[in-house]
């Protein structure tokens, strides 16, 4: 089934991509369509932090405070001080694991 | 090639930032690797999504979704909705790279944040062919190798709870969430996207809060209509 998943997501993502080069670029200049293009990663990615940070996990979720809202924090504090990608996410991890060991 | 009227000095310059921002994002493959078989991937699995899906944001939400006891095609979905916004970065290269056939469909594959971000800005077609394959092969290449690094340690190394790899996932998130945040629309959906996600986690399975939060998006977008026409 994963296998599955990501051959629907390569070929999905890749024909994304196709389109984007394929289409005539008068689409492009519809506001609407460049707002859901900005604003849709943005949902994702908070709903995604969400999820990853205060989810319990298992078969039956719920929310939970633990070490990795700590890491969150700390990646916070690393990208106010401009931190590059890599740097940021060291620092989440570090961070709880550090937690996790006291 | 079409390459004539850039000076070698000039295509130095766009092939060394082109090959800078090549190695610092093919960086995070090596935590992409990891976090991916931390979450109950396999290396050929983890290989597959970097070679095949290619687009930073999209595999992490679905290796994402896997961690989280999601379906798989649920997370499939996520990085569907995640690859949108590289269709609009299609519609800006087109006219600029001007390829045509094969090369156009070689391209799509390459057309990701950082080779966009690497030829938007070029005043000639031959400038903004070179800031692309510069920046799009030297990512390619260099996010696998380090995928492939990252899934090998990241199998050898035991409970990945015990590195903070969870917390890892989330930091991924902030930092590529971070730079889009410049609005003030941009972040009331970021807030409410992710409150919408919290009140689901207990009462769905993993992955809807994720595509829920695409639908607050969406609301925001269709409301901006009528607020700034």
């Amino acid at each position: 089934m994963i296998w599955v998943a990501i051959g629907v997501c390569a070929l999905g993502c890749y024909l994304l991509k196709l389109a984007g080069v394929s289409i005539p670029p008068g689409v492009l200049e519809r506001p609407l369509v460049q707002r859901i293009a900005d604003l849709l990663p943005i949902a994702l990615l908070a709903a995604l932090i969400a999820v990853q940070v205060f989810s319990s996990g298992g078969s039956q979720p719920g929310l939970t405070v633990d070490a990795r809202v700590a890491g969150l924090g700390a990646a916070a504090v690393a990208l106010v001080l401009r931190a590059p990608f890599l740097m940021v996410v060291i620092t989440a991890a570090v961070t709880a694991a550090l937690i996790r060991l006291a | 090639m079409t390459t004539s009227d850039l000076d070698p000095a000039q295509r130095r310059q766009i092939i060394s930032d082109g090959l800078a921002v090549a190695v610092a994002t093919g960086a995070y493959g090596i935590s992409f690797g990891a976090i991916a078989v931390s979450s109950g991937l396999g290396v050929a699995q983890t290989c597959a999504l970097s070679l095949l899906v290619f687009t930073g944001a999209s595999q992490f939400a679905f290796v994402g979704v896997i961690a989280a006891g999601g379906a798989p095609l649920v997370g499939a979905a996520s990085g569907l909705l995640l690859g949108v916004r590289n269709t609009l970065y299609g519609l800006k290269l087109a006219p600029l790279l001007d390829w045509h056939g094969v090369r156009r469909a070689a391209a799509a594959h390459l057309v990701i944040d950082e080779s966009t971000a690497m030829s938007v800005t070029r005043e000639s077609t031959a400038a903004a062919r070179i800031g692309f394959l510069s920046t799009g092969v030297g990512v390619f290449v260099l996010w696998n190798l380090s995928t492939l690094i990252g899934a090998i340690a990241g199998d050898s190394i035991g409970d990945p709870r015990d590195y903070g790899l969870d917390s890892a996932v989330g930091g991924a998130f902030l930092a590529l969430l971070w730079p889009r945040l410049r609005t003030t629309r941009s972040r009331l959906t970021a807030v409410l996207a992710a409150m919408l996600a919290l009140g689901l986690i207990p009462v769905t399975p993993a992955g809807i809060p994720v595509l829920a939060a695409g639908v607050v998006a969406l609301g925001l977008a269709l409301r901006g209509r009528e607020v700034t026409p």
